[in-house]
């Protein structure tokens, strides 16, 4: 690269070139240029690194917003159905379905919503992203365990792999930061939005759902696209590095996307899903603050400036967990975080991460109420997310610096097409 | 919020055709019966938005849009201020859509082509000529006028009866009487709400909370009896503040008589006695002594109710499935509210769980939602 990248602003970073901006307006466009072409535009088959503020699609194989180029912005909620009836809850997720494929536009949660009803009646968008742009909005929805008791009649369709998490060593979870019947992960690169489309999509579900509990994400932690730089964490370190990306189909299908011969009877339907794994992980920001830079990197085993694997010079470079140094000691600690959290430590596991970094304020004794709200996504939590959990809970020399105070899994059913409401397969 | 009256809208009846009712969801209900001439034909693309005619006589207009462009386009039909009489939406990239329109007033409209959705969209002025196709007067808003104010005549009775007793038990000294007697004195109050609150100062007066009495003016009226009931002890002066009290109710009584409301104030008020539940007694504010928060909450929901029971004759025949909605919503929230009495009381708002706290709330919003769009619909 020339010294022309010293000018090279953090939206043309996330950008690339004017070259992809083309290749994906044309992948917005899909969604209104009629079925035939729509399936190759699809939402979940090829990353769209577009302009920030452009569209997401919608329709697709899966559902936007996983393998989406992570925005930086969240809101993220989860709910509770209050309904009994089923039919109420399938009519609920239709709606929701219709004011989604709008708001993802740009546009009002339904038509004429900022004015167009006149003087006497309630508008029906609450108007506060009208104007703004579509800002790369994405809506992405899930089922989680609970879903599936007796109130609906569920308990027949529920699939195997959608099991209440263990408990893990160390967690300190709070029940009103855990668990709910349904999820919304609203992600924009315009808090506005993000907030907007959870609003709108609360308010038509008021009698049917209640928000159990929700969470502002303020920076993106992972990339999920070759596209986009790796972000930092509140620790300041660079982690996630070797992600999954969008960029990798089989490694997708292998690792993220539910195949058929996963669920082959009751959870069928899940057939190109993905399944949600949220954690609010508190970080004791002051503690860590006030540990000296070598505590900082041995704890991640990487270094904080580049984020390359400790003994290396760059952030990209293969991690070999058998360096060791003069001492005879592995370079890379055995209780750091990069080497727990490696695929080679965990027979292969890996899954997509899609994190943000929170701050709820304060805690009431003055310290930051802040940390990362993890998101990832996988094809089974049973075969990923739980291994690699206990493996971390076990030994990470990071768990000194963190508690886990909230946790849920959701099954996020396959993408929609144009007319097809979200859960559509589940409810027939 | 007042009940003063609020002038009434033109009626413009929307005849959707059933593919249009789907807006936003529908599958390809496209038009394929012939035009007749006195349709408007829209030919509409991403760039332009082409009409047949700019002008069309009072009465029924039907809309013929035919979408050649490569976006999913919208079609609006606005009155002024972009009040949206018609609109067919998801008209996909060759597709066609009928929308008739009931523009029943002579009148300068907007025409909006809207490919991709979002923004104004490509609009044209369209003029409707002739005379205002008159409407009969409609009988049922009248009966539900008469039945609301019967209502309300009413309350204002059982209001100054009720605190009659309540002002003779401060009287006597009687403190035990008068704290059972308060929260029921207060519940035909809080029934006709709305009403009371539109006459100026006597509000105020009658149940201003301490800390939000106005500069200059004392604390008087339930709340500051209520205090000294609970709080302080009868005071030098609670006789003297139960006869003004008493007399402002008496004077409100009234005039609350003699209001004239319409259709559109009596569900606004419906709803603003629920927007007094979720800022004032869910909360445990109002009743800040007594903690009888819950039986004023009971007295804002049935005043709420009985307003829209009066309008039900009106409200049925335009949206029937809104009905349906608010008699279930009222059901469950008026049952959910009574699984906190003892004994033929309310239980003391202190003794309601953080759970059920938000079970109540809850089921306010599932029930509001659907009271809001009373208004909407009775404006027509």
């Amino acid at each position: 690269m020339s010294s022309r990248e010293e000018g090279v602003s953090r939206r043309q970073l996330l950008v690339g070139s004017a070259g992809v901006l083309g290749v994906a307006a044309g992948a917005a466009g899909g969604y209104a240029a009629g079925p035939a072409s729509r399936r190759d535009a699809g939402a979940g088959v090829g990353p769209a690194p577009a302009a920030l503020d452009a569209p997401v699609a919608f329709h697709g194989e899966h559902q936007a917003g996983i393998v989406t180029p992570a925005q930086d912005r969240l809101h993220f909620v989860a709910l509770d159905v209050i309904s009994k009836d089923r039919a109420e809850l399938a009519r609920m997720l239709e709606r929701w379905t219709n004011a989604a494929e709008r708001m993802i536009l740009g546009a009002e949660a339904a038509p004429g919503g900022l004015v167009g009803g006149g003087p006497h009646k309630v508008p029906q968008d609450t108007g506060e992203a009208y104007g703004l742009p579509a800002s790369g909005l994405t809506i992405t929805i899930g089922f989680g365990p609970s879903l599936f008791d007796d109130r609906f009649g569920l308990a027949n369709r529920k699939p195997v792999a959608l099991q209440k998490l263990p408990a893990f060593r160390g967690d300190r979870l709070e029940a009103h930061r855990s668990g709910g019947d349904l999820c919304i992960q609203a992600c924009a690169n315009d808090p506005q939005v993000a907030v907007h489309a959870v609003r709108n999509l609360v308010r038509l579900g008021f009698g049917v759902v209640s928000v159990r509990w929700s969470q502002l994400g303020f920076g993106r932690t992972s990339s999920t696209s070759t596209s986009q730089t790796t972000p930092r964490n509140l620790f300041g370190f660079k982690d996630g590095t070797s992600n999954v990306k969008a960029e990798e189909p089989d490694a997708l299908a292998e690792h993220v996307w539910v195949q058929p011969q996963d669920e082959a009877g009751a959870g069928a339907w899940m057939t190109g899903g993905s399944y949600l794994v949220a954690r609010r992980i508190r970080m004791q920001i002051e503690v860590w603050d006030r540990t000296n830079l070598l505590e900082q990197e041995q704890v991640f085993g990487r270094g904080k400036q580049e984020g390359e694997p400790l003994g290396e010079t760059k952030e990209f470079d293969r991690l070999d967990l058998d360096r060791t140094g003069p001492d005879g000691k592995p370079l890379i600690p055995t209780t750091a975080h990069v080497r727990l959290a490696h695929e080679s430590q965990l027979g292969g596991i890996r899954i997509l991460r899609r994190g943000y970094n929170f701050t709820d304020g304060t805690d009431g004794v003055g310290h930051l109420d802040a940390g990362l709200f993890f998101i990832a996504f996988m094809r089974d939590p049973r075969r990923q997310f739980v291994p690699m959990q206990r493996a971390l809970a076990a030994k990470d020399a990071l768990n000194e610096y963190i508690v886990h105070t909230g946790s849920a899994l959701f099954a996020c059913p396959p993408g929609t097409e144009p007319g097809q409401p979200w859960g559509r397969a589940l409810f027939a | 919020m007042s009940l003063s009256i609020v002038r009434r809208m033109p009626r413009l009846l929307v005849v959707l055709t059933t593919a249009a009712a789907l807006a936003g969801c529908s599958s390809g209900a496209d038009t394929d019966a012939a035009p007749s001439s006195g349709d408007v034909v829209v030919k509409t693309d991403d760039a332009t938005c082409e009409l047949s005619a700019a002008t069309a006589p009072a009465g029924t207009v039907t809309y013929r849009v035919t979408n050649a462009g490569s976006k999913v386009t919208e079609f609006y039909v606005y009155a002024e201020g972009d009040r949206v009489v018609g609109e067919a939406a998801n008209i996909k990239p060759g597709g066609s859509r009928d929308l008739k329109v009931e523009l029943a007033s002579p009148g300068t409209f907007t025409v909006a082509c809207k490919p991709g959705m979002v923004g104004d969209g490509i609009r044209h002025e369209f003029t409707v000529t002739g005379a205002t196709s008159t409407g009969n007067a409609d009988e049922k808003v009248t009966r539900a006028i008469a039945a609301y104010r019967e209502f309300v005549g009413g309350q204002s009775d059982e209001l100054v009866a009720r605190t009659t007793e309540f002002v003779v038990a401060i009287k006597a000294g009687d403190v035990a009487r008068a704290k059972s007697l308060y929260p029921q004195a207060r519940l035909p109050w809080e029934m006709i709400e709305p009403v009371a609150e539109s006459f100026g100062d006597l509000d105020p007066r009658i149940d201003g909370r301490e800390d939000v009495v106005d500069e200059g003016m004392a604390f008087t009226g339930y709340h500051r009896l209520e205090k000294d009931l609970w709080v302080t002890g009868l005071q030098p002066d609670s006789t003297k503040i139960a006869d003004q009290l008493l007399a402002d109710v008496s004077d409100i009584a009234a005039k609350a008589q003699t209001v004239e409301p319409d259709a559109l104030s009596i569900a606004n008020g419906a709803k603003a006695l629920l927007d007094e539940v979720a800022t004032g007694k869910i909360t445990g504010e109002e009743e800040r002594y007594s903690h009888t928060d819950l039986w004023d909450f009971k007295g804002n929901l049935q005043g709420s109710q009985a307003a829209l029971e009066t309008l039900r004759p009106v409200v049925t025949p335009r949206d029937a499935a809104l009905q349906q909605a608010l008699d279930a919503k009222f059901a469950e929230l008026n049952m959910l509210l009574d699984s906190h009495r003892s004994g033929g009381a309310y239980v003391s708002y202190t003794r309601l769980t953080d759970a059920d706290v938000k079970k109540l709330t809850v089921a306010l919003d599932a029930l509001a939602e659907e009271v809001a769009k009373v208004p909407g619909v009775v404006a027509g």
